[in-house]
C-alpha cells in the first residue's frame, strides 16, 4: 500500500552549499535512507525519542516536507521519487489525496464542524468537485461515524478534547484517503483522556479498515496500537517488527531501553543449542531461549524485563537454574505493583512484583528469572 | 513534543540538532511553476522593494551626482552659510531636549502607574491616547494659543504676577516643551510594559534586605529597566529629530532652524535647490539611521544581558504611597491639565470665538458657530476631507493587503530571501517624513507618467510610509497561527491561493482590521510629506491647517482642528473596539 525506499532527508545542507568548508558544516541528516512497506489495513508506528526523524518521515509522506532522494509511493501513484541526480518526482501535498491529523488538530477556528469537514471536498478541482448536496450527504455520513453529528452547526473551538480530535478525523477522512497520517494525534490530550481516545482511535482504523501510518513517542500508546512499529533512532530505523516481538526481542539496547525498562547484564555464550543459550554473566549462569542463535563466545547483553524477576526470600535449591541471590536495596509501592531495586553483585536489578509481595530493604532474596522473558542483545 | 525523559539517547548534541518535530523550514516547499502564488509573491517582493528603495536610490543620486557626475556642491550650498554649527546645535538641543522631558515625565508616570495606588488612573488612559487623537500641528497650534507672546492665555493671565509675557513659545525652549510633552505618552506607554514585565520579587527582594524604596528605585528598578529606557531615549531622539510639526510652526519665526525646518525653508526660498535640500536630507537619514541601528544593536544585547525581565504577567501589589499620595496626586492632575485638557478647551474655545482674545465676559458672550459654519461652507474643507479620506482609506487597503502577503512570505515561506522582504518594509521607519516626500518629489519629477502634482503621489508617500505599521501587524496576527492549520489545508487538497484565501485570510482579519484602522488614524496627521508633495486641489486636512495658520485665520484653523480631533477619537474608539493596541490597556 505505502512504500518508501531509501528516503533522505537531511537539514541545512542546502545553505552551506558553496562555501569553502562545506564538509565542516555538511549537512544533518533528520532521516538517512529509510525503507519499509505499510500493508493494506495495516496501522504503521514509526515509534522513537525526539529528533528521531520520524516526523520528518510523516511529513515527507504527506509532501509537507521534500525529501533530498528515496522513493515515496501510495499504490501505484509514485508521490516521490528522486534517485539523487535523476528527474525527480514531487507531487505537491494538496495533490496527493491521504488524509492526516495534526498533533494541534488544526482545526480551523473560523469555521463551522461542518465547514472544516467540507472544506476537503470544497478545494477540489471544479471537474472533480461533488455537488452541495453530496457534499452534504458525505459530511453528515462521516460526522455521524464520528458521533459528531449533533455537533455539525457548532464553531469548532466550542469542542472538547476529544470531539476536536473526533473533529480532525473527520475531516481527514472525509474524501476517503488510501493513507491516513496521524502525527501524534493523542499527545496534547490529558492522561485520561488519551487511554479512552487510543481505544477508541484502535476500533476506528480496525472497522474502517484505512491503512494509517501513525507517529508517536509514547511507546506504550505504539504498542497498543500498532499492527506494526519501526523503532528509530537518529535518522534510521533500527527495528521493524510486529508489537510484541519488539517489547520481547528488541533488535539492540536502545530499543530494549527505549520500549519499557529493562535491566542490562553482559556476558558471554556459553554453550548454544537450537536457540537454547546458556550465557556466563558475573551473577552466575543464565539460560534463555533466543531465536538469534549466537556463537560461542560472543560478547551480550542480557536484557531483562523487571516484571521477569521473581523475588522470594526462599530458594527454589542449590542446583536450582536462573537464580540469583542479592539484597534488597529499596522499593516503591506503585499500585498495581511494587518495584524493587536488587543489589546483585556489582549490579543493580529491578524487579516489578505483585503487590502482595513487598520486601523490606536490607533483606537477602532469591531473584528468579523466567528464560522465556529473558532477550539476547547483541554488543555492535 | 516532550522530550521523552525516560530516554537516554538523547544526547545535548542531538537535541541541538534540527529537530524533526519542528523542523527549520516548517512550511512545505512548492516549486516554482507559473501560478498564481508566484505571481502574486513576487509582485508583492518587487512592490514592496520599490516603495523601499527607488526614492532613496533617486536621493542620494539626486544629492550627489548632476549632469557632470559626482558633485559635491550641494553640501556645500546646504552648509556653505557658516551656520552648519547652529543648525546642528539647534537640532541637537531640541531633540536631547525633548527627550530628556519625555523621558524623566513618561518613565515617572509609568512607574507610578504600574507599581504604585496611584490615584486617577482613568486620566492615564486619556493621557496615553493624546498624540494619536491630538495631530502634532493642532497641539502645536493650540501651545500658540496658550504661551505665544502676543495673544497667550497663559501669558495674559500671569501678567499680572510677572510681568509682560512670562512665556514665549517661539524659543528653543518652547519647542522643547511642546515637542516634550507631545512625545512623554510615547515613553509612557514602553515604560509601562517594560515595569509589567519585570518580576516584582525582584524588588521585593532588595526591600527584604533592608535597601529603602528610594534605593531599590536607584539600585534594582531602573537598571533592569534600563535597556527599555535606553530604547526609550533613542526613539524619542529620532522622532524629535525627524519631527516637523514644532520646528516649523514654532522656529521658522524667529530663524531657530532645525534639519527639518532647514529642508523646508530651503525648497520654499526662490530659486529652490534640490541638491542642498537633498544634502541635508542625506545628512538626516544618516544620522536617524545611526540611531536606529544602536537601538537595535542595545535591544539585542539587553535582551540577552537581561533574562530576568521575562514576559510573564505579574500583579505586583501595589505599593501605597502613604503621605505622598495627595501630592502625587496633585501632579497627576497638573500633568493631565497641562498635556490634555488645556490644550483641547484653548482649540475649543478659539473655535468658537469670532476673533482671538483673553478670556472675559465680552469674549463668552461672542461665542458663535460662525467658524464652523465657515469650514462647512469652505470648498477647500471638503475637499481636503475628501482627499484625506481617499488617502486614508486607500493607503490602509493597499497597504494591509501587500503586508498579509509579505508577512506569509517572511514567517511562513521557505521562498530565498525571504527574510530581505520584510526587512524592505522597515526601511521607511528610518526616513524622516520630509526626507520621504523630498525623495518621492526626487522620482516623480523625472518620472515619465504624470503623477507628480497630482493625488497618487500623495499616495504612493503614505503607502511607503505606513508600510511599517502594516507589517508589524499583520506578521504578528502571521506567527500567531499554527502552521498546522495551513498545512492541513494543504493536505485537504487546496491550492496555496485558496488556502490564503480560505484560511489565512479570515484567521488574520483582526489584525489586518486593526493595522488598517490604525494607518487611517495615523494617515490624518501626516503633513511632513505631504507638504512637499500636494499641489492646489489634492490638499488633505492637515494642509488645510497649515494653509489657514499661514493666512492668520486662527479661528477657523481651531473649528476645523476641533472636527478633526472629534473624528479621530471616534475612529480610535473603533480601532480600540477591534483589539488595535491604542494607548494603555487595562488587562
Amino acid at each position: 500500500m505505502l512504500r518508501i525506499d531509501n528516503l533522505v532527508k537531511s537539514f541545512g545542507g542546502e545553505k552551506s552549499r558553496g562555501k569553502k568548508n562545506a564538509a565542516s558544516n555538511a549537512a544533518v541528516f533528520a532521516v538517512n535512507n529509510v525503507t519499509f512497506e505499510v500493508k493494506e489495513g495495516e496501522l504503521f508506528t514509526l515509534l522513537g525519542p525526539s529528533g528521531c526523524g520520524k516526523t520528518t518521515t510523516l511529513r515527507s509522506i504527506a509532501g509537507l516536507e521534500k525529501p533530498d532522494s528515496g522513493t515515496i509511493a501510495v499504490g501505484d501513484r509514485v508521490m516521490f521519487s528522486s534517485s539523487g541526480n535523476g528527474r525527480t518526482v514531487n507531487m505537491p501535498a494538496n495533490k496527493r489525496g491521504l488524509g492526516m491529523v495534526f498533533q494541534s488538530y488544526a482545526i480551523w477556528p473560523h469555521m463551522t464542524v461542518f465547514d472544516n469537514v467540507a472544506f476537503p471536498l470544497q478545494v477540489r478541482q471544479r471537474s472533480e468537485r461533488p455537488s452541495k448536496k453530496v457534499i452534504a450527504e458525505k459530511v453528515e455520513r462521516v460526522l455521524a461515524t464520528m458521533q459528531l453529528s449533533e455537533q455539525s452547526g457548532r464553531q469548532a473551538t466550542k469542542l472538547s478534547g476529544g470531539q476536536q480530535q473526533r473533529l480532525a478525523l473527520a475531516r481527514a477522512l472525509v474524501i476517503e484517503p488510501p493513507l491516513l497520517l496521524l502525527d501524534e494525534p493523542l499527545s496534547n490530550l490529558d492522561a485520561k483522556l488519551r487511554e479512552s481516545l487510543r481505544y477508541e482511535l484502535k476500533r476506528l482504523q480496525r472497522e474502517l479498515g484505512i491503512t494509517s501510518v501513525y507517529v508517536t513517542h509514547d511507546q506504550v500508546e505504539a504498542l497498543a496500537l500498532s499492527t506494526q512499529i519501526a523503532v528509530m533512532e537518529r535518522g534510521g530505523v533500527v527495528q521493524l517488527g510486529k508489537p510484541r516481538d519488539i517489547y520481547e526481542q528488541p533488535a539492540n539496547k536502545f530499543v530494549a531501553e527505549f520500549i519499557g525498562t529493562s535491566n542490562f547484564i553482559p556476558g558471554t555464550v556459553a554453550s548454544q543449542r537450537a536457540g537454547r543459550h546458556c550465557v556466563e554473566t558475573s551473577n552466575g549462569i543464565l539460560y534463555l531461549e533466543s531465536a538469534s542463535q549466537l556463537p560461542v563466545g560472543s560478547e551480550v547483553v542480557v536484557s531483562i524485563r523487571p516484571e521477569a524477576v521473581e523475588l522470594s526470600t526462599t530458594s527454589r535449591g542449590e542446583q536450582a537454574a536462573n537464580e540469583w541471590q542479592g539484597k534488597v536495596v529499596t522499593r516503591a509501592f506503585l499500585g498495581d505493583a511494587v518495584d524493587h531495586v536488587v543489589a546483585v553483585g556489582e549490579h543493580e536489578v529491578r524487579a516489578r512484583v505483585n503487590p502482595s509481595v513487598s520486601i523490606e530493604s536490607g533483606t537477602p532474596v532469591y531473584l528468579q528469572l523466567d528464560p522465556s522473558k529473558i532477550s539476547l542483545v547483541p554488543v555492535n | 513534543m516532550t522530550a521523552n525523559l525516560a530516554d537516554p539517547a538523547v544526547t545535548p548534541e542531538e537535541l541541538r540538532r534540527p529537530d524533526d518535530d519542528t523542523p527549520e523550514p516548517r512550511a512545505a516547499r512548492w516549486r516554482w511553476p507559473l501560478t498564481p502564488k508566484m505571481f502574486i509573491v513576487a509582485g508583492v517582493a518587487a512592490a514592496i522593494g520599490y516603495l523601499a528603495l527607488v526614492p532613496l536610490g533617486y536621493l542620494i543620486w539626486g544629492t550627489f551626482f548632476d549632469a557632470q557626475g559626482l558633485d559635491l556642491g550641494s553640501f556645500q550650498r546646504a552648509y556653505g552659510d557658516g551656520r552648519m554649527g547652529e543648525l546642528w546645535g539647534n537640532s541637537l538641543a531640541f531633540a536631547g531636549g525633548a527627550a530628556l522631558l519625555s523621558i524623566t515625565v513618561g518613565t515617572t508616570l509609568a512607574y507610578l502607574n504600574v507599581r504604585t495606588a496611584v490615584p486617577f488612573k482613568a486620566l492615564f488612559f486619556a493621557a496615553s491616547i493624546v498624540p494619536l487623537i491630538v495631530p502634532g500641528i493642532l497641539y502645536t497650534v493650540s501651545w500658540i494659543f496658550l504661551a505665544s507672546p502676543q495673544i497667550g492665555l497663559l501669558n495674559a493671565f500671569l501678567e499680572p504676577i510677572f510681568g509682560a509675557a512670562p512665556f514665549n513659545i517661539f524659543t528653543i525652549w518652547g519647542m522643547i516643551w511642546v515637542e516634550g510633552l507631545h512625545s512623554s505618552p510615547i515613553v509612557f506607554l514602553l515604560m509601562v510594559a517594560a515595569f509589567r514585565s519585570m518580576d516584582p520579587s525582584l524588588e521585593e527582594s532588595a526591600l527584604m534586605s533592608g535597601a529603602s524604596r528610594m534605593q531599590t528605585l536607584r539600585k534594582v528598578t531602573l537598571p533592569l529597566v534600563r535597556p527599555a529606557l535606553l530604547s526609550s531615549i533613542l526613539v524619542i531622539l529620532i522622532t524629535s529629530l525627524e519631527s516637523f510639526e514644532v520646528p516649523a510652526l514654532l522656529g521658522l519665526q524667529n530663524g531657530i532652524y532645525v534639519f527639518t525646518s532647514r529642508i523646508y525653508f530651503v525648497l520654499r526660498s526662490y530659486p529652490q535647490d534640490l541638491g542642498a535640500a537633498g544634502a541635508l536630507a542625506v545628512s538626516l537619514l544618516a544620522v536617524a539611521v545611526i540611531g536606529v541601528a544602536v537601538t537595535r544593536l542595545l535591544a539585542g544585547k539587553g535582551s540577552k544581558t537581561y533574562q530576568t525581565v521575562t514576559g510573564k504577567g505579574f500583579r505586583p501589589r501595589p505599593l501605597d504611597l502613604g503621605k505622598w499620595k495627595p501630592v502625587v496626586g496633585v501632579g497627576i492632575l497638573f500633568y493631565f491639565f497641562v498635556t490634555v485638557v488645556g490644550p483641547l478647551l484653548v482649540l475649543l474655545y478659539a473655535a468658537l470665538l469670532p476673533f482671538y482674545q483673553a478670556p472675559s465676559w465680552e469674549a463668552f458672550a461672542s461665542f458663535t458657530f460662525d467658524n464652523f459654519a465657515q469650514v462647512f461652507e469652505m470648498n477647500s474643507a471638503a475637499r481636503a476631507l475628501k482627499n484625506s479620506l481617499i488617502l486614508g482609506l486607500s493607503s490602509a487597503a493597499i497597504v494591509m493587503s501587500l503586508m498579509a502577503v509579505a508577512a506569509w512570505i517572511s514567517v511562513r515561506s521557505t521562498i530565498p530571501g525571504r527574510g530581505i522582504v520584510e526587512q524592505l518594509s522597515f526601511v521607511p521607519l528610518v526616513i524622516p517624513g520630509i526626507v520621504l516626500g523630498l525623495s518621492i518629489s526626487f522620482v516623480y519629477l523625472r518620472f515619465p507618467l504624470p503623477i507628480y502634482g497630482t493625488i497618487l503621489i500623495l499616495l504612493i508617500a503614505y503607502c511607503t510610509k505606513y508600510m511599517p505599521y502594516g507589517m508589524r501587524y499583520a506578521s504578528t496576527s502571521m506567527t500567531q497561527i499554527s502552521a498546522e492549520l495551513e498545512e492541513s489545508a494543504m493536505v485537504s487538497g487546496a491550492s496555496w491561493w485558496t488556502t490564503f484565501r480560505r484560511v489565512l485570510l479570515p484567521l488574520l482579519s483582526p489584525g489586518i482590521t486593526a493595522g488598517f484602522i490604525y494607518i487611517l488614524v495615523v494617515s490624518f496627521r501626516e503633513l511632513s510629506s505631504s507638504i512637499l508633495l500636494y499641489s492646489p486641489g489634492n490638499e488633505v486636512l492637515s494642509i488645510l491647517i497649515w494653509e489657514q495658520f499661514e493666512n492668520g485665520s486662527f479661528n477657523v484653523l481651531a473649528a476645523i482642528g476641533v472636527l478633526m480631533v472629534l473624528a479621530l477619537m471616534f475612529m480610535v474608539t473603533v480601532a480600540y473596539k477591534l483589539g488595535a493596541k491604542v494607548g494603555l490597556r487595562e488587562d
